[in-house]
Formats: C-alpha cells, structure tokens, sequence
C-alpha cells in the first residue's frame, strides 16, 4: 500500500485515535502513517453490531414469551456465552443452562443473583426486569 | 511515580510493547516491525470447531505472547513472567515492578478497557500495555495502538487484568530483565533466527488449516460458506474475517505490510538484497488481502452476494497463498553470506 492510500475514513475508533499503517513512500521505503479509519472495517464492525443487536431484539421476545430466563438477555447484552459467563460468575455451565429457564430462575436465592448481577456489571433489581441504563 | 518512559505509538500491541519494552536497552534499534519480524509473529489459521463472537475464529498472527517471549530468546534475553491467583498479589507485584524502576507489560482484556470506544469492546483477552508509574489511584498506561498515554485507576486496571473467558490473562506481567547493551551482531542472529522460524511456522507447520495451507482452505471454504450458512450468516463470517484482518494492531493486510517493513529493515543489517525483493512480495500479499477485504465488505454490505461472488473471494485467498508460499520459499532458500 502507498502512503498516499492509506485510507481516511472517520470511524468510532478515530474520534479516540488515529492507528499507524505501514506504508511505502514514493522510493518504495516503508514509513508510518496514521490512518483514521477505513470505510470496509467500519462497516465490518457495523455488520457485527446490527448482528448483535438482533440478538438481543431476540432474547428480549424470548423471556418476555416466558421460553427464557432473563440471563438470556443479558448474555447477548454482554456479549457472553455460557462458558465466559461461567468464568465470570464461578458457577458451573449446566447450573446456567438450568437458571436459564424461567421457573427456576425465578426462585434464585439472592446470593446467586448477586453474582449474575455482578458478572453481568447491573443491578439485581435490573437483572430481574431485564431494564438496562447504558445506550 | 513515574518512570522514565516515552510512549511510542505502534501499529500492534505486542510488537509495539515489545519494542518500547526493549527500546533502553536496544538504543531504539528494536522498532515495531523488527520486534514483530524476530518473533516471527506473520501466520494464519482458521479453526472451524471453535467459534468466536459467533463467528469463524481466524487469526493473521502468532499466538498471544510468542512475539515478546521469542524476540527476547532470540536476542538472548531473559524475560520475567508472572500470573496470579489473587488479586491483591498481583497488584502489589506490579507496585513492587515500578519501585524497583521497571516500567512492565500486562497482558489485558479489553472488554471493560475503559479508553477504547464501546463498538471495540469484545471479550478479546490478549490486549497488551505497557504500566510505567502511578499518581495517586491512577496508573499511568502507555497503550501502544493509542497516539497518547493516557491512565486506568486502580480498580479498572484490576478488572481487565482479570478479565475473563478464553485467553484470561489471569493478572499477567512480564518484562525482560537485562541492563546491557543489545549489540547489532545479536540482532542480526536474531533476524535470520526469526525468519527462519517464521519461514517454518507458514510452511512446514501440520495440518490443513493453519500456514499458506491454511489460507487456501480458507478460500475453498470461503466458497461453500454461501450455500451452508445462509446469506447473511455468511456475510457476517467475511465480516469477521475482515475485522481480524484489518482492525486496530494489524497496520493493514493482515500483518503483510508490518512484515514487508521488517524485512527491509532487515537488509540494513543483513545486506542480502533478496530481502528486498522478498519484501516487495509481503506488500503484494498485503495489498491482495485489502481487495479481497472489499470484496467481502461488498457482500455484507449487501452490494454483491452470488455465488460468483464468493467464488471470487475464495480466489483471493486461494492466489494469496500461492503468493505466500513463493515468498517464504524464497526466504527460506536465501544463503546467508
């Protein structure tokens, strides 16, 4: 790539800081140069965003359906599979599989909750709800 | 405290902590590409079992922490590395690194990384920074892929120490503990060592899927993505292939360019005018993984989609890997003076 193609495009990332591209300059030699974005990577991460929010549009219908529990929802809110969430919260992955379903999340002690909600970074009462206050 | 460092902005973040980290030692001589070309850090692999983000887990590069762990073995450098089981330990460890003046590499995850914008923010365990001082509950951050320094307080720098799920970091921390000299004889064994591995890594190591082989299954895969996953399934798998390829760290093409920057780097040194050629080769790949990347933007943008499309796409990596192989052939058969 030439120097003079390094692409400009302004992307989320280059509101924050521009990234350094290796480049050749007109004798062919190799030199930084910033870059603020490219329009093909901003649309890549723009394709995996819309894809996570139909995910979570999803799991939202699912436990208001009463199919899931709201942990479904905040997993797709967090990004988190089973196994992440299984690291984050200490508990085994069949347990979250169980506390999945609505009727036995429902019964959750406090503690348990405690740890979603924290894994989860909201409030129990929220995690209940399934209300979030972040965009 | 702060310690005697200046940040340096790079394009990837191992490379770039490894250069900075050996920046004393080396009178800057380790830059960025250098650092990335001795460990030997160019490859590709795609592992169909495992999924990332729902998505095929690709990647352009070595894995997380040989870069900085081989270009100290191969410049003869030994190098600290620690993880801990509690938090408490691994805090007052790195307190005890800065006192003593090291300023320290950690490995991190950057989902909670609190100065990166939200749309980055991935469960992606093996970001790494640089910790050179602390001002009251603040630590003072040099992150190599960001223009400036900027800071994490003490509970956010925990919390991504220790972040979770595959790759976990676990509050790990490593350095090279060496006062010399790096002499330019040592890089030059160096070099040839990396290049040598490196050459090994893409073309000798096993199996289908990872090396220049690897590339070529990607791209027959590539074809049949349409036809088993569905259209928009398999838009969003070339846009993750993209992301991996292109996004913060790689300085374009999929490494390719980082790597044809170190190999002229490495003729100032070697004085083997192949290099140079070779060189020219890696820019080639580069710029071939960039028009396939627009291809693949066409598709999940929703412009193009047939199958010729994405018979196109897998022509792309089917031609990149014949390119490949021809430059690591080639840097395999030079004969060092």
């Amino acid at each position: 790539m030439k120097k003079e193609n390094v692409p400009q495009d302004m992307s989320s990332l280059g509101k924050i800081t521009k990234e350094v591209c290796y480049a050749t300059d007109s004798s062919g030699k190799y030199v930084t140069e910033l870059s603020s974005g490219w329009d093909v990577k901003i649309t890549a991460l723009d394709a995996a965003w819309a894809d996570i929010e139909e995910r979570k549009a999803k799991a939202k219908q699912q436990v208001l359906n009463g199919e899931a529990s709201p942990l479904l929802f905040f997993m797709e809110y967090r990004l988190m599979d089973i196994s992440i969430l299984s690291d984050y919260t200490g508990f085994w992955k069949w347990q979250i599989k169980r506390h999945l379903k609505p009727e036995v999340f429902k019964d959750l002690s406090d503690k348990k909750l405690q740890k979603y909600a924290e894994a989860f970074n909201v409030k129990v009462d929220d995690l209940k709800t399934m209300t979030v206050h972040e965009a | 405290m702060k310690l005697d460092f200046e940040h340096i902005q790079s394009a990837h973040c191992e490379s770039g902590v490894t250069s900075s980290l050996l920046r004393k030692s080396s009178l800057n001589k380790i830059t960025e590409p250098l650092a990335f070309g001795i460990g030997a850090g160019l490859f590709f692999v795609y592992v169909p079992i495992i999924k990332i983000n729902n998505g095929p887990a690709i990647a352009f590069r070595t894995f997380p922490g040989l870069i900085f762990k081989r270009t100290c073995n191969a410049l003869g450098i030994p190098v600290v590395r620690k993880k801990f089981r509690s938090k408490e330990q691994a805090e007052n460890y790195l307190k005890q690194q800065l006192d003593e003046g090291n300023p320290v590499g950690c490995q991190v995850g950057v989902y909670y990384l609190s100065y990166f914008p939200r749309e980055y923010r991935f469960h992606f365990n093996a970001h790494n920074l640089i910790v050179y001082g602390k001002e009251d509950d603040n630590y003072l951050i040099s992150d190599p892929v960001m223009e400036n320094p900027t800071t994490l307080t003490s509970y956010e720098l925990e919390r991504v120490r220790f972040s979770k799920g595959a790759l976990a970091p676990r509050g790990q921390i490593y350095y090279p503990k060496f006062n010399g000299t790096i002499t330019d004889e040592q890089i030059k064994k160096a070099i040839k060592a990396g290049i040598k591995r490196n050459v090994n890594q893409m073309l000798r190591i096993p199996g289908r899927f990872a090396g220049v082989r690897g590339i070529r299954y990607t791209g027959e895969k590539i074809k049949k993505w349409r036809d088993k996953l569905g259209l928009q399934k398999a838009g969003l798998y070339l846009a993750q292939l993209v992301r991996m390829q292109e996004e913060i760290g790689t300085g374009g093409g999929g490494f390719r360019y980082i790597y044809a920057a170190f190999l002229q780097e490495a003729h100032v040194y070697l004085q083997q005018d192949e290099l140079l050629e070779i060189s020219k080769l890696f820019t080639q790949a580069g710029d071939l993984w960039r028009t396939a990347a627009v291809q693949a933007a066409g598709i999940y943008k929703g412009r193009i989609g047939s199958q010729e499309d994405f018979n196109l796409m897998g022509d792309y990596l089917i031609e990149i890997s014949v390119l490949e192989k021809e430059a690591f052939l080639a840097l395999k058969n030079i004969k060092w003076h």
